[in-house]
């Protein structure tokens, strides 16, 4: 791949780095896009779901005989729908998953583990009767203890969600068990050592609170179960294989029996990687032989999807007065929910990541709570532990007079580096975003009074994975490519843009589509970054193994040998002969008859060598003293993309990314009361960033080439909600001359630290 | 229950429905008369993907009342366009790539839309109160704000 990297780079690219019209642009101005909740079928069922009012509860009973006799009532389902699973592991993009949780996540077995847990799902012919049904559910619960936060989890004697939990990773094993599913451990060196040489060492505890990816489209689907046993399923997802691999392990399917189709998908970030309604639909549906329905309302999105962890964390950094660091040591524990899984791993590995450092270590610790089973969210794990790295970092640039870019420069990690996690890292941005960050004007802008200005990184590592896609060249001289990652920013934008690059016709002529699932091998999600970076590169081989056979279409017709035909602008071109000789792809597509049939092309692959993503992000802000109230003056958010496909799609993702950062950082936060029921389950209090809360999110986009992607490319999707946490904690902090060490940097918050110190 | 029989006008043309007391504008748009355009994402007000316009006014589907419509005009992201022609914000959000998932533009557009009908020359503090009731969780509304005000600019040059 490396050569075919070189000729890409050095020629001149016409479409790759320009900002053309997306390809589904009309359907999604016009209302013409169908996402989740907008399809129906004939003889269709709505289904509802009945959740637990309680934290924590043993289920003693199910009684659905009321609800059955409900005329309209065709299918009601409980746990004994479900098999059963031993606990067995799989890699679900930056997660990992196990099947003995998900089925009990999907339905509660024995025991409700939070408020909105799943308890059983009725489908009727209205939404009226399947919620009267629900209400006609008998279940008696005997009512546990619960405990919410990772301090009180983790002490001996709290309630146990799991009692046969043995902490994962600490030798020799617990003999007991508790809520500690697991410990990680990265790093080298010797941080002991690396701290006795230093001159500072700043140590510091944060906490964090559970936040949710906040997509504007619930989940939802229509699942369709026939006499035969053939299921149809429609759903909203970042991976529509993911969500058939899910569905048939739990249900007993094979997969050739479960076709998915993703909707366009109304937002994901993470959360729409794992299955909640599209089990119980498809159960529902095969009982009662009729297509289901399912929509979460918003309530149940906050109480009963996947948000991401609020932490308890600690750093500790030692430095010289020349700002070099001499040690870094951190202790993250995570709020996994209900079932183990929290992205304290990954938090973990890139904790330290930004950094060159000689003696490092990360410790995390995997505990499970009555909240609802924590999903993947933008980077997991990754703003929480780089929030508090970042802080101390700021920090320290304070307390040694430094520059707190020049301090970053004087550690950044480079190529070579060995990274925290392991891996000696290939070209990375880290250096090129500082210098970008320290030369923009916004850097050196005067501030007003009340106003201070905050900086920090951040490092996200991106994935490849299993991906396949297809391309087809029409008759007409037209292009269908075949693409297997749901399009949830533009990414059908960039794949015809790959396309139109290699083949030299215009990008009008192709056309994009997402397949289901019978239409290609298995595709890993859109997650990770890793679209444009694994389905780029999949739509780049199968691109040019298409030229290839053009290119012997038209060596047939003009009876030469293969050799005598290059590729050139959307032409096959003969190299020797007197006469320059060209036939166009179209003037060869109309003749694929008549030389071997139709021409089309597939690559399929596990991709590998995507490229770690950095990002530093400058922000102003302005405190007001009186009520405690953080505004977001001005905002520059400067990354590393490696090569930016569509830029303005990749500006999109960066522009996103902070803002969602701000929410996280300003209000964001689930707040539970002792019965430890979510008290604000709707976008008027659990408030998302509204478009008066900020200000534009200046851009600039740094190209630090991937070489493992023809064109370079490296994720950019996760790394830009990173930097937000601290860059604006640090920004309130400089702000106040007070350190933050909590988040969100909510008016009271900010207000009582004022007051109190 | 019996169902009340209601008379509107939808993008120009009429409709006659059935429908609950209780149902909303929006649960009447997409699933008595089809028109998916118009997007729930929250049913309480507090997200804006609904937006529609009601007798010139802008509100959310999701708190109108099906039969609130009796005998008023409905506008909704479906009649933006005409003909084959996008409206001009359409275009905008397309050109500047102000839409990545695009569940909240039905909504953005039509709030937009009324925004420059009221206001021919809002000023970036403007755009931003009044799309303030539309959440739009990807793109951080600086490309949806420039729009807005690109479009507002040319319409004044022309
Ligand atoms: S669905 Fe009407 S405001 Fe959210
Ligand atoms: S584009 Fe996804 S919510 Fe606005």
């Amino acid at each position: 791949m490396n050569d075919m990297t070189q000729t890409n780079l050095e020629r001149a690219l016409k479409i790759v780095g320009s900002r053309p019209a997306r390809p589904d642009g009309v359907d999604k101005v016009t209302g013409r896009a169908l996402f989740g909740a907008d399809k129906s079928l004939p003889n269709m069922l709505v289904g509802r779901v009945l959740r637990s009012p309680y934290a924590h509860a043993k289920i003693i009973s199910i009684d659905t005989s009321k609800a059955e006799e409900l005329k309209g009532v065709k299918a009601i389902v409980t746990s004994t729908d479900f098999e059963d699973f031993p606990s067995e592991f799989v890699p679900n993009g930056e997660m990992v998953v196990n099947m003995k949780d998900i089925t009990r996540n999907v339905m509660a077995r024995e025991k409700a583990l939070y408020v909105g847990h799943t308890v059983a799902a009725v489908a009727a012919t209205s939404e009226d009767i399947a919620e009267q049904a629900l209400a006609l559910i008998d279940v008696t619960y005997e009512v546990l203890p619960h405990v919410l936060e990772v301090e009180d989890a983790e002490k001996p004697g709290a309630p146990l969600l799991h009692d046969d939990m043995i902490t994962i990773g600490i030798e020799p094993a617990p003999e007991s068990a508790s809520n500690v599913a697991k410990r990680v451990e990265f790093g080298f060196g010797d941080v002991e050592k690396g701290f006795s040489e230093a001159d500072l060492i700043i140590e510091r505890e944060f906490t964090t609170q559970q936040v949710h990816q906040g997509y504007i489209e619930p989940h939802a689907c229509l699942a369709s179960v026939s006499e035969d046993g053939q299921a149809e399923l429609w759903c909203t997802t970042q991976g529509p294989f993911v969500v058939r691999n899910f569905c048939s392990k739990l249900l007993g399917f094979n997969a050739a029996q479960i076709r998915v189709t993703a909707s366009e998908i109304g937002g994901g970030f993470g959360g729409k990687t794992v299955v909640y309604l599209e089990p119980l639909a498809l159960a529902l549906s095969r009982k009662s032989c009729r297509p289901v329905k399912m929509e979460m309302n918003r309530a149940e999105v906050f109480t009963s999807s996947g948000p991401t962890s609020g932490a308890k964390i600690w750093v500790k950094i030692g430095v010289k007065n020349n700002g070099q660091i001499t040690a870094g040591d951190c202790v993250l524990k995570y709020q996994a929910g209900a079932f183990q899984g929290a992205p304290v791993g990954p938090g973990a590995m890139c904790a330290f990541a930004p950094y060159d450092l000689k003696n490092v270590r990360a410790v995390g610790y995997d505990i499970v709570v009555n909240r609802p089973k924590v999903a993947a969210y933008r980077a997991p794990g990754g703003p929480i532990s780089e929030y508090g790295v970042e802080s101390v970092i700021d920090e320290i640039a304070i307390k040694i007079g430094m520059d707190p870019i020049d301090l970053r420069l004087k550690n950044a990690a480079k190529e070579g580096t060995i990274a925290p996690y392991g891996p000696k890292l290939g070209p990375i941005g880290m250096i090129e975003t500082l210098e970008a960050a320290k030369s923009h004007p916004h850097y050196s802008a005067p501030l007003g009074p009340n106003q201070a200005r905050g900086v920090a990184s951040g490092f996200w590592f991106n994935i490849g994975g299993e991906t396949s896609s297809s391309i087809t060249i029409n008759e007409d001289g037209t292009v269908g490519l075949t693409l297997g990652t749901p399009d949830i920013g533009g990414s059908r934008a960039s794949m015809a843009m790959m396309a139109s690059e290699e083949l030299g016709v215009p990008m009008e002529l192709i056309k994009p589509i997402i397949g289901d699932t019978n239409s290609l091998g298995f595709n890993f999600l859109t997650g990770g970054s890793r679209a444009t970076f694994s389905t780029g590169t999949t739509v780049v081989e199968s691109t040019r193994e298409a030229i290839e056979e053009l290119k012997k279409r038209a060596a047939l017709l003009w009876e030469v040998s293969l050799d005598q035909v290059e590729w050139f602008e959307g032409h096959a071109r003969l190299i020797s002969g007197d006469e320059p000789k060209t036939m166009s792809l179209a003037q060869i597509a109309k003749q694929a008859g008549k030389t071997g049939g139709p021409i089309m092309a597939n690559c399929s692959m596990n991709v590998t060598g995507a490229g770690p993503s950095l990002g530093t992000h400058i922000v102003d802000v302005e405190v007001d003293e009186e009520t405690g109230q953080v505004s977001i003056i001005r905002y520059t958010a400067i990354q590393d993309a490696g090569k930016a496909i569509h830029p303005a799609y990749v500006e999109g993702q960066m522009q996103g990314g902070a803002v969602q950062g701000i929410g996280w950082a300003l209000n964001e936060e689930y707040i539970y009361n002792e019965k430890g029921e979510l008290e604000n389950t709707g976008f008027l209090d659990y408030r998302i960033p509204v478009c008066s809360d900020v200000p534009m999110i200046d851009t600039v986009i740094v190209e630090v080439p991937n070489p493992n992607h023809p064109y370079g490319v490296r994720g950019v999707g996760e790394t830009p909600i990173i930097p937000p946490l601290a860059a604006i904690s640090n920004a309130v902090s400089r702000a106040t001359n007070k350190r933050f060490d909590e988040l969100p940097l909510s008016p009271p918050k900010v207000l009582a630290k004022l007051m109190h110190g | 229950m019996s169902k009340t029989h209601v008379a509107t006008h939808i993008n120009g043309d009429s409709y006659e429905f059935l429908c609950n007391t209780q149902q909303t504008l929006l649960d009447v748009l997409r699933h008595e008369l089809d028109l998916k355009g118009s997007k729930e994402g929250c049913a309480t007000g507090d997200c804006g993907a609904c937006s529609v316009m009601m007798d010139d006014r802008l509100v959310c589907a999701c708190l109108v009342l099906g039969v609130e419509a009796d005998g008023k005009k409905i506008e909704t992201v479906e009649g933006l366009s005409t003909g084959s022609s996008l409206d001009p914000l359409q275009q905008k959000f397309i050109d500047l790539a102000a839409l990545q998932c695009g569940i909240c533009t039905p909504g953005v557009l039509v709030a937009a839309k009324a925004l420059l009908e009221k206001n021919k020359n809002p000023s970036e503090e403007e755009v931003r109160f009044w799309l303030a009731g539309n959440l739009c969780r990807c793109t951080g509304y600086d490309k949806i704000v420039r729009a807005v005000l690109e479009v507002a600019a040319e319409a004044r040059n022309t």
